[in-house]
């Protein structure tokens, strides 16, 4: 039952999106939202909603797919439509209705605004591999090192979480199935009671992690890791002409809603 | 010439009374095959990690190289030098690509990335993974894993490789793997391995092997002769290879076998020739 989830969401796939630059990714992605909370009037959403189509279109993302990632975040998406059409001040729709058109109007624009950097988010972690997107936030945060910053540091540990996440999944399948195979009980019983039943499957979990943990160390060390100091690395990230392209027609976009946002549009 | 050195080697677990290790000395000759056999507590797995400065000896002196491993400065000399492979091979693999894991430690040592990239290749054919180089480690078999955590280490061009009971956890099939893989490296790329286990069977290929028990060296020679002492091996709780206990027994039975015959097919001539 464990082996079914997924994680980190990538498809893998051979797009000009997927071989772009994980850098470069992650830049889109901050000057798409920047560009989403800097966006005011209709057109600017539209531009944004273009901008979103025509990535998704050419990552080769299923329509299917990017909804599904907004299942889980559907109720604060409803919330924060439901709160924006009865808390703002405006012209009623109909005499002595709570909701006014104003409300109508940001209602709508709060949740595209949600839904869009869901997607828009989506998307990087849809088409970058969870090593390469450690990799690319490294040499992102690497000017960070001056001020004593553990980039390095925080980037092995992450790569290093990813790759045993398969392992303890692993791991928690045997304890479960040891625990069952002694009359313990996971599916039946009250919320609080199922809860009680995981505590016997978490001791030794955590246990046997520390070890883990200890022995990854003393691997590590014996294979020469002395932190991020003097390490090379096999593949050497570059900048190609595609990834410059991708970062213009970024900052156009930025600049375009910028300059509707100067219009009043 | 001797690639390691250890000196009268003590050492004692902090926070523990007895000594683990009483007095070793050993020489390891460079391009060997050594196999360090002893039951559970014998001393065996602490004495590999004083081969790469993991532990440092509380008395009695390890030169790797002519270099002591307590010396700090040398550390990663030494560690470039002594490869050190573990039972566990999911505890060892840090990468989520086969090939990225073997790039772990030249990325380490600041090899630039072309030579890493040849490196790499190269530890992953002379393992016979090189086909599964893009693939998750936690979807190979045991004895797979295993030989890529070895290719991780010789891509680090060590000039000793240091097995701690590498097939402690794996299935017949995957034992032979590893043991066929180390030995081919000995004998073909002429780097120098220690192997420690508890298994006979895997001492038979080596050119050397050492008993130790409860802390000290009691046995050390060319596996034939270690091996026909019956009566010492079995008081230290170790099993003789198949054939030697045949043999053993034969002549208690009142032959005069040779208990030299450690494979099959020895054993068989020996027997065939005194029986006429």
């Amino acid at each position: 039952m464990l082996r079914d989830i997924t994680l980190g969401q990538y498809f893998p796939g051979d797009t000009v999106v997927h071989r772009l630059d994980p850098r470069t990714k992650l830049l889109l992605v901050i000057i798409y939202i920047v560009a989403l909370f800097s966006a005011t009037g209709w057109p600017s959403y539209g531009l944004v909603i273009a901008v979103t189509v025509f990535s998704l279109a050419i990552s080769k993302i299923k329509p299917k797919s990017a909804f599904k990632g907004l299942k889980p975040l559907i109720f604060i998406i409803i919330l924060t439509a439901l709160l924006n059409i009865f808390y703002t001040q405006g012209t009623p729709v109909a005499e002595g209705w709570p909701i006014t058109w104003e409300g109508i109007e940001k209602a709508v624009m709060m949740s595209l605004r949600i839904i869009l950097l869901i997607m828009g988010t989506f998307m990087l972690t849809y088409t970058t591999s969870p090593i390469a997107l450690t990799d690319g936030m490294e040499l992102l945060l690497n000017p960070l090192k001056k001020i004593k910053v553990p980039v390095h540091e925080m980037s092995m540990m992450m790569s290093m979480a990813l790759r045993f996440i398969p392992t303890l999944i692993e791991e928690t399948d045997k304890i479960m199935s040891a625990q069952k195979a002694r009359g313990a009980d996971f599916e039946t019983g009250s919320l609080l009671q199922r809860a009680k039943a995981l505590l016997p499957i978490l001791v030794p979990l955590f246990v046997s992690s520390f070890r883990r943990a200890d022995e990854l160390a003393v691997a590590m060390e014996s294979r020469c890791y002395h932190g991020g100091e003097g390490r090379t690395r096999m593949k050497q990230l570059k900048l190609m002409g595609r990834d410059w392209i991708a970062l213009l027609l970024g900052a156009l976009f930025l600049a375009a809603i910028y300059v509707m946002k100067h219009f009043g549009l | 010439m001797n690639i390691i050195e250890i000196k009268n080697l003590h050492y004692t677990y902090p926070g523990y009374d007895s000594e683990t290790l009483k007095g070793v000395s050993l020489e390891i000759e460079k391009g060997s095959f050594v196999a360090v056999l002893g039951h559970n507590g014998s001393g065996k797995s602490t004495l590999a990690k004083h081969l790469n400065a993991i532990l440092l000896p509380t008395e009695g002196q390890v030169l790797v190289n002519g270099i002591d491993t307590a010396d700090e400065d040398k550390l990663l000399e030494i560690r470039r030098t002594v490869g050190m492979v573990f039972q566990n091979p999911d505890n060892q693999i840090v990468a989520n690509v086969v090939e990225e894991d073997v790039a772990f430690a030249p990325e380490n040592l600041g090899v630039p990335s072309e030579e890493i990239r040849h490196r790499v290749d190269n530890a992953l054919k002379q393992v016979d993974m090189y086909e599964f180089r893009m693939h998750a480690p936690h979807l190979l078999s045991g004895g797979q894993k295993q030989r890529v955590a070895i290719a991780g280490v010789i891509a680090m061009e060590p000039q000793v490789v240091v097995l701690d009971e590498p097939t402690a956890m794996l299935d017949p099939r995957g034992r032979r793997e590893v043991i066929e893989t180390v030995t081919r490296l000995c004998r073909e790329k002429g780097i120098t391995v220690v192997l420690i286990t508890h298994h006979m069977n895997e001492c038979v290929g080596a050119d050397r092997v050492v008993v130790m028990s409860n802390g000290r060296v009691i046995a050390d020679g060319a596996p034939e002769v270690v091996f026909s002492r019956v009566e010492l091996m079995r008081e230290e709780g170790l099993t003789v290879p198949a054939t030697t206990e045949l043999l053993y027994e034969l002549n208690k039975k009142g032959f005069s076998l040779d208990l030299n015959a450690l494979t099959v097919e020895k054993c068989a001539e020996e027997i065939a020739e005194k029986l006429g």
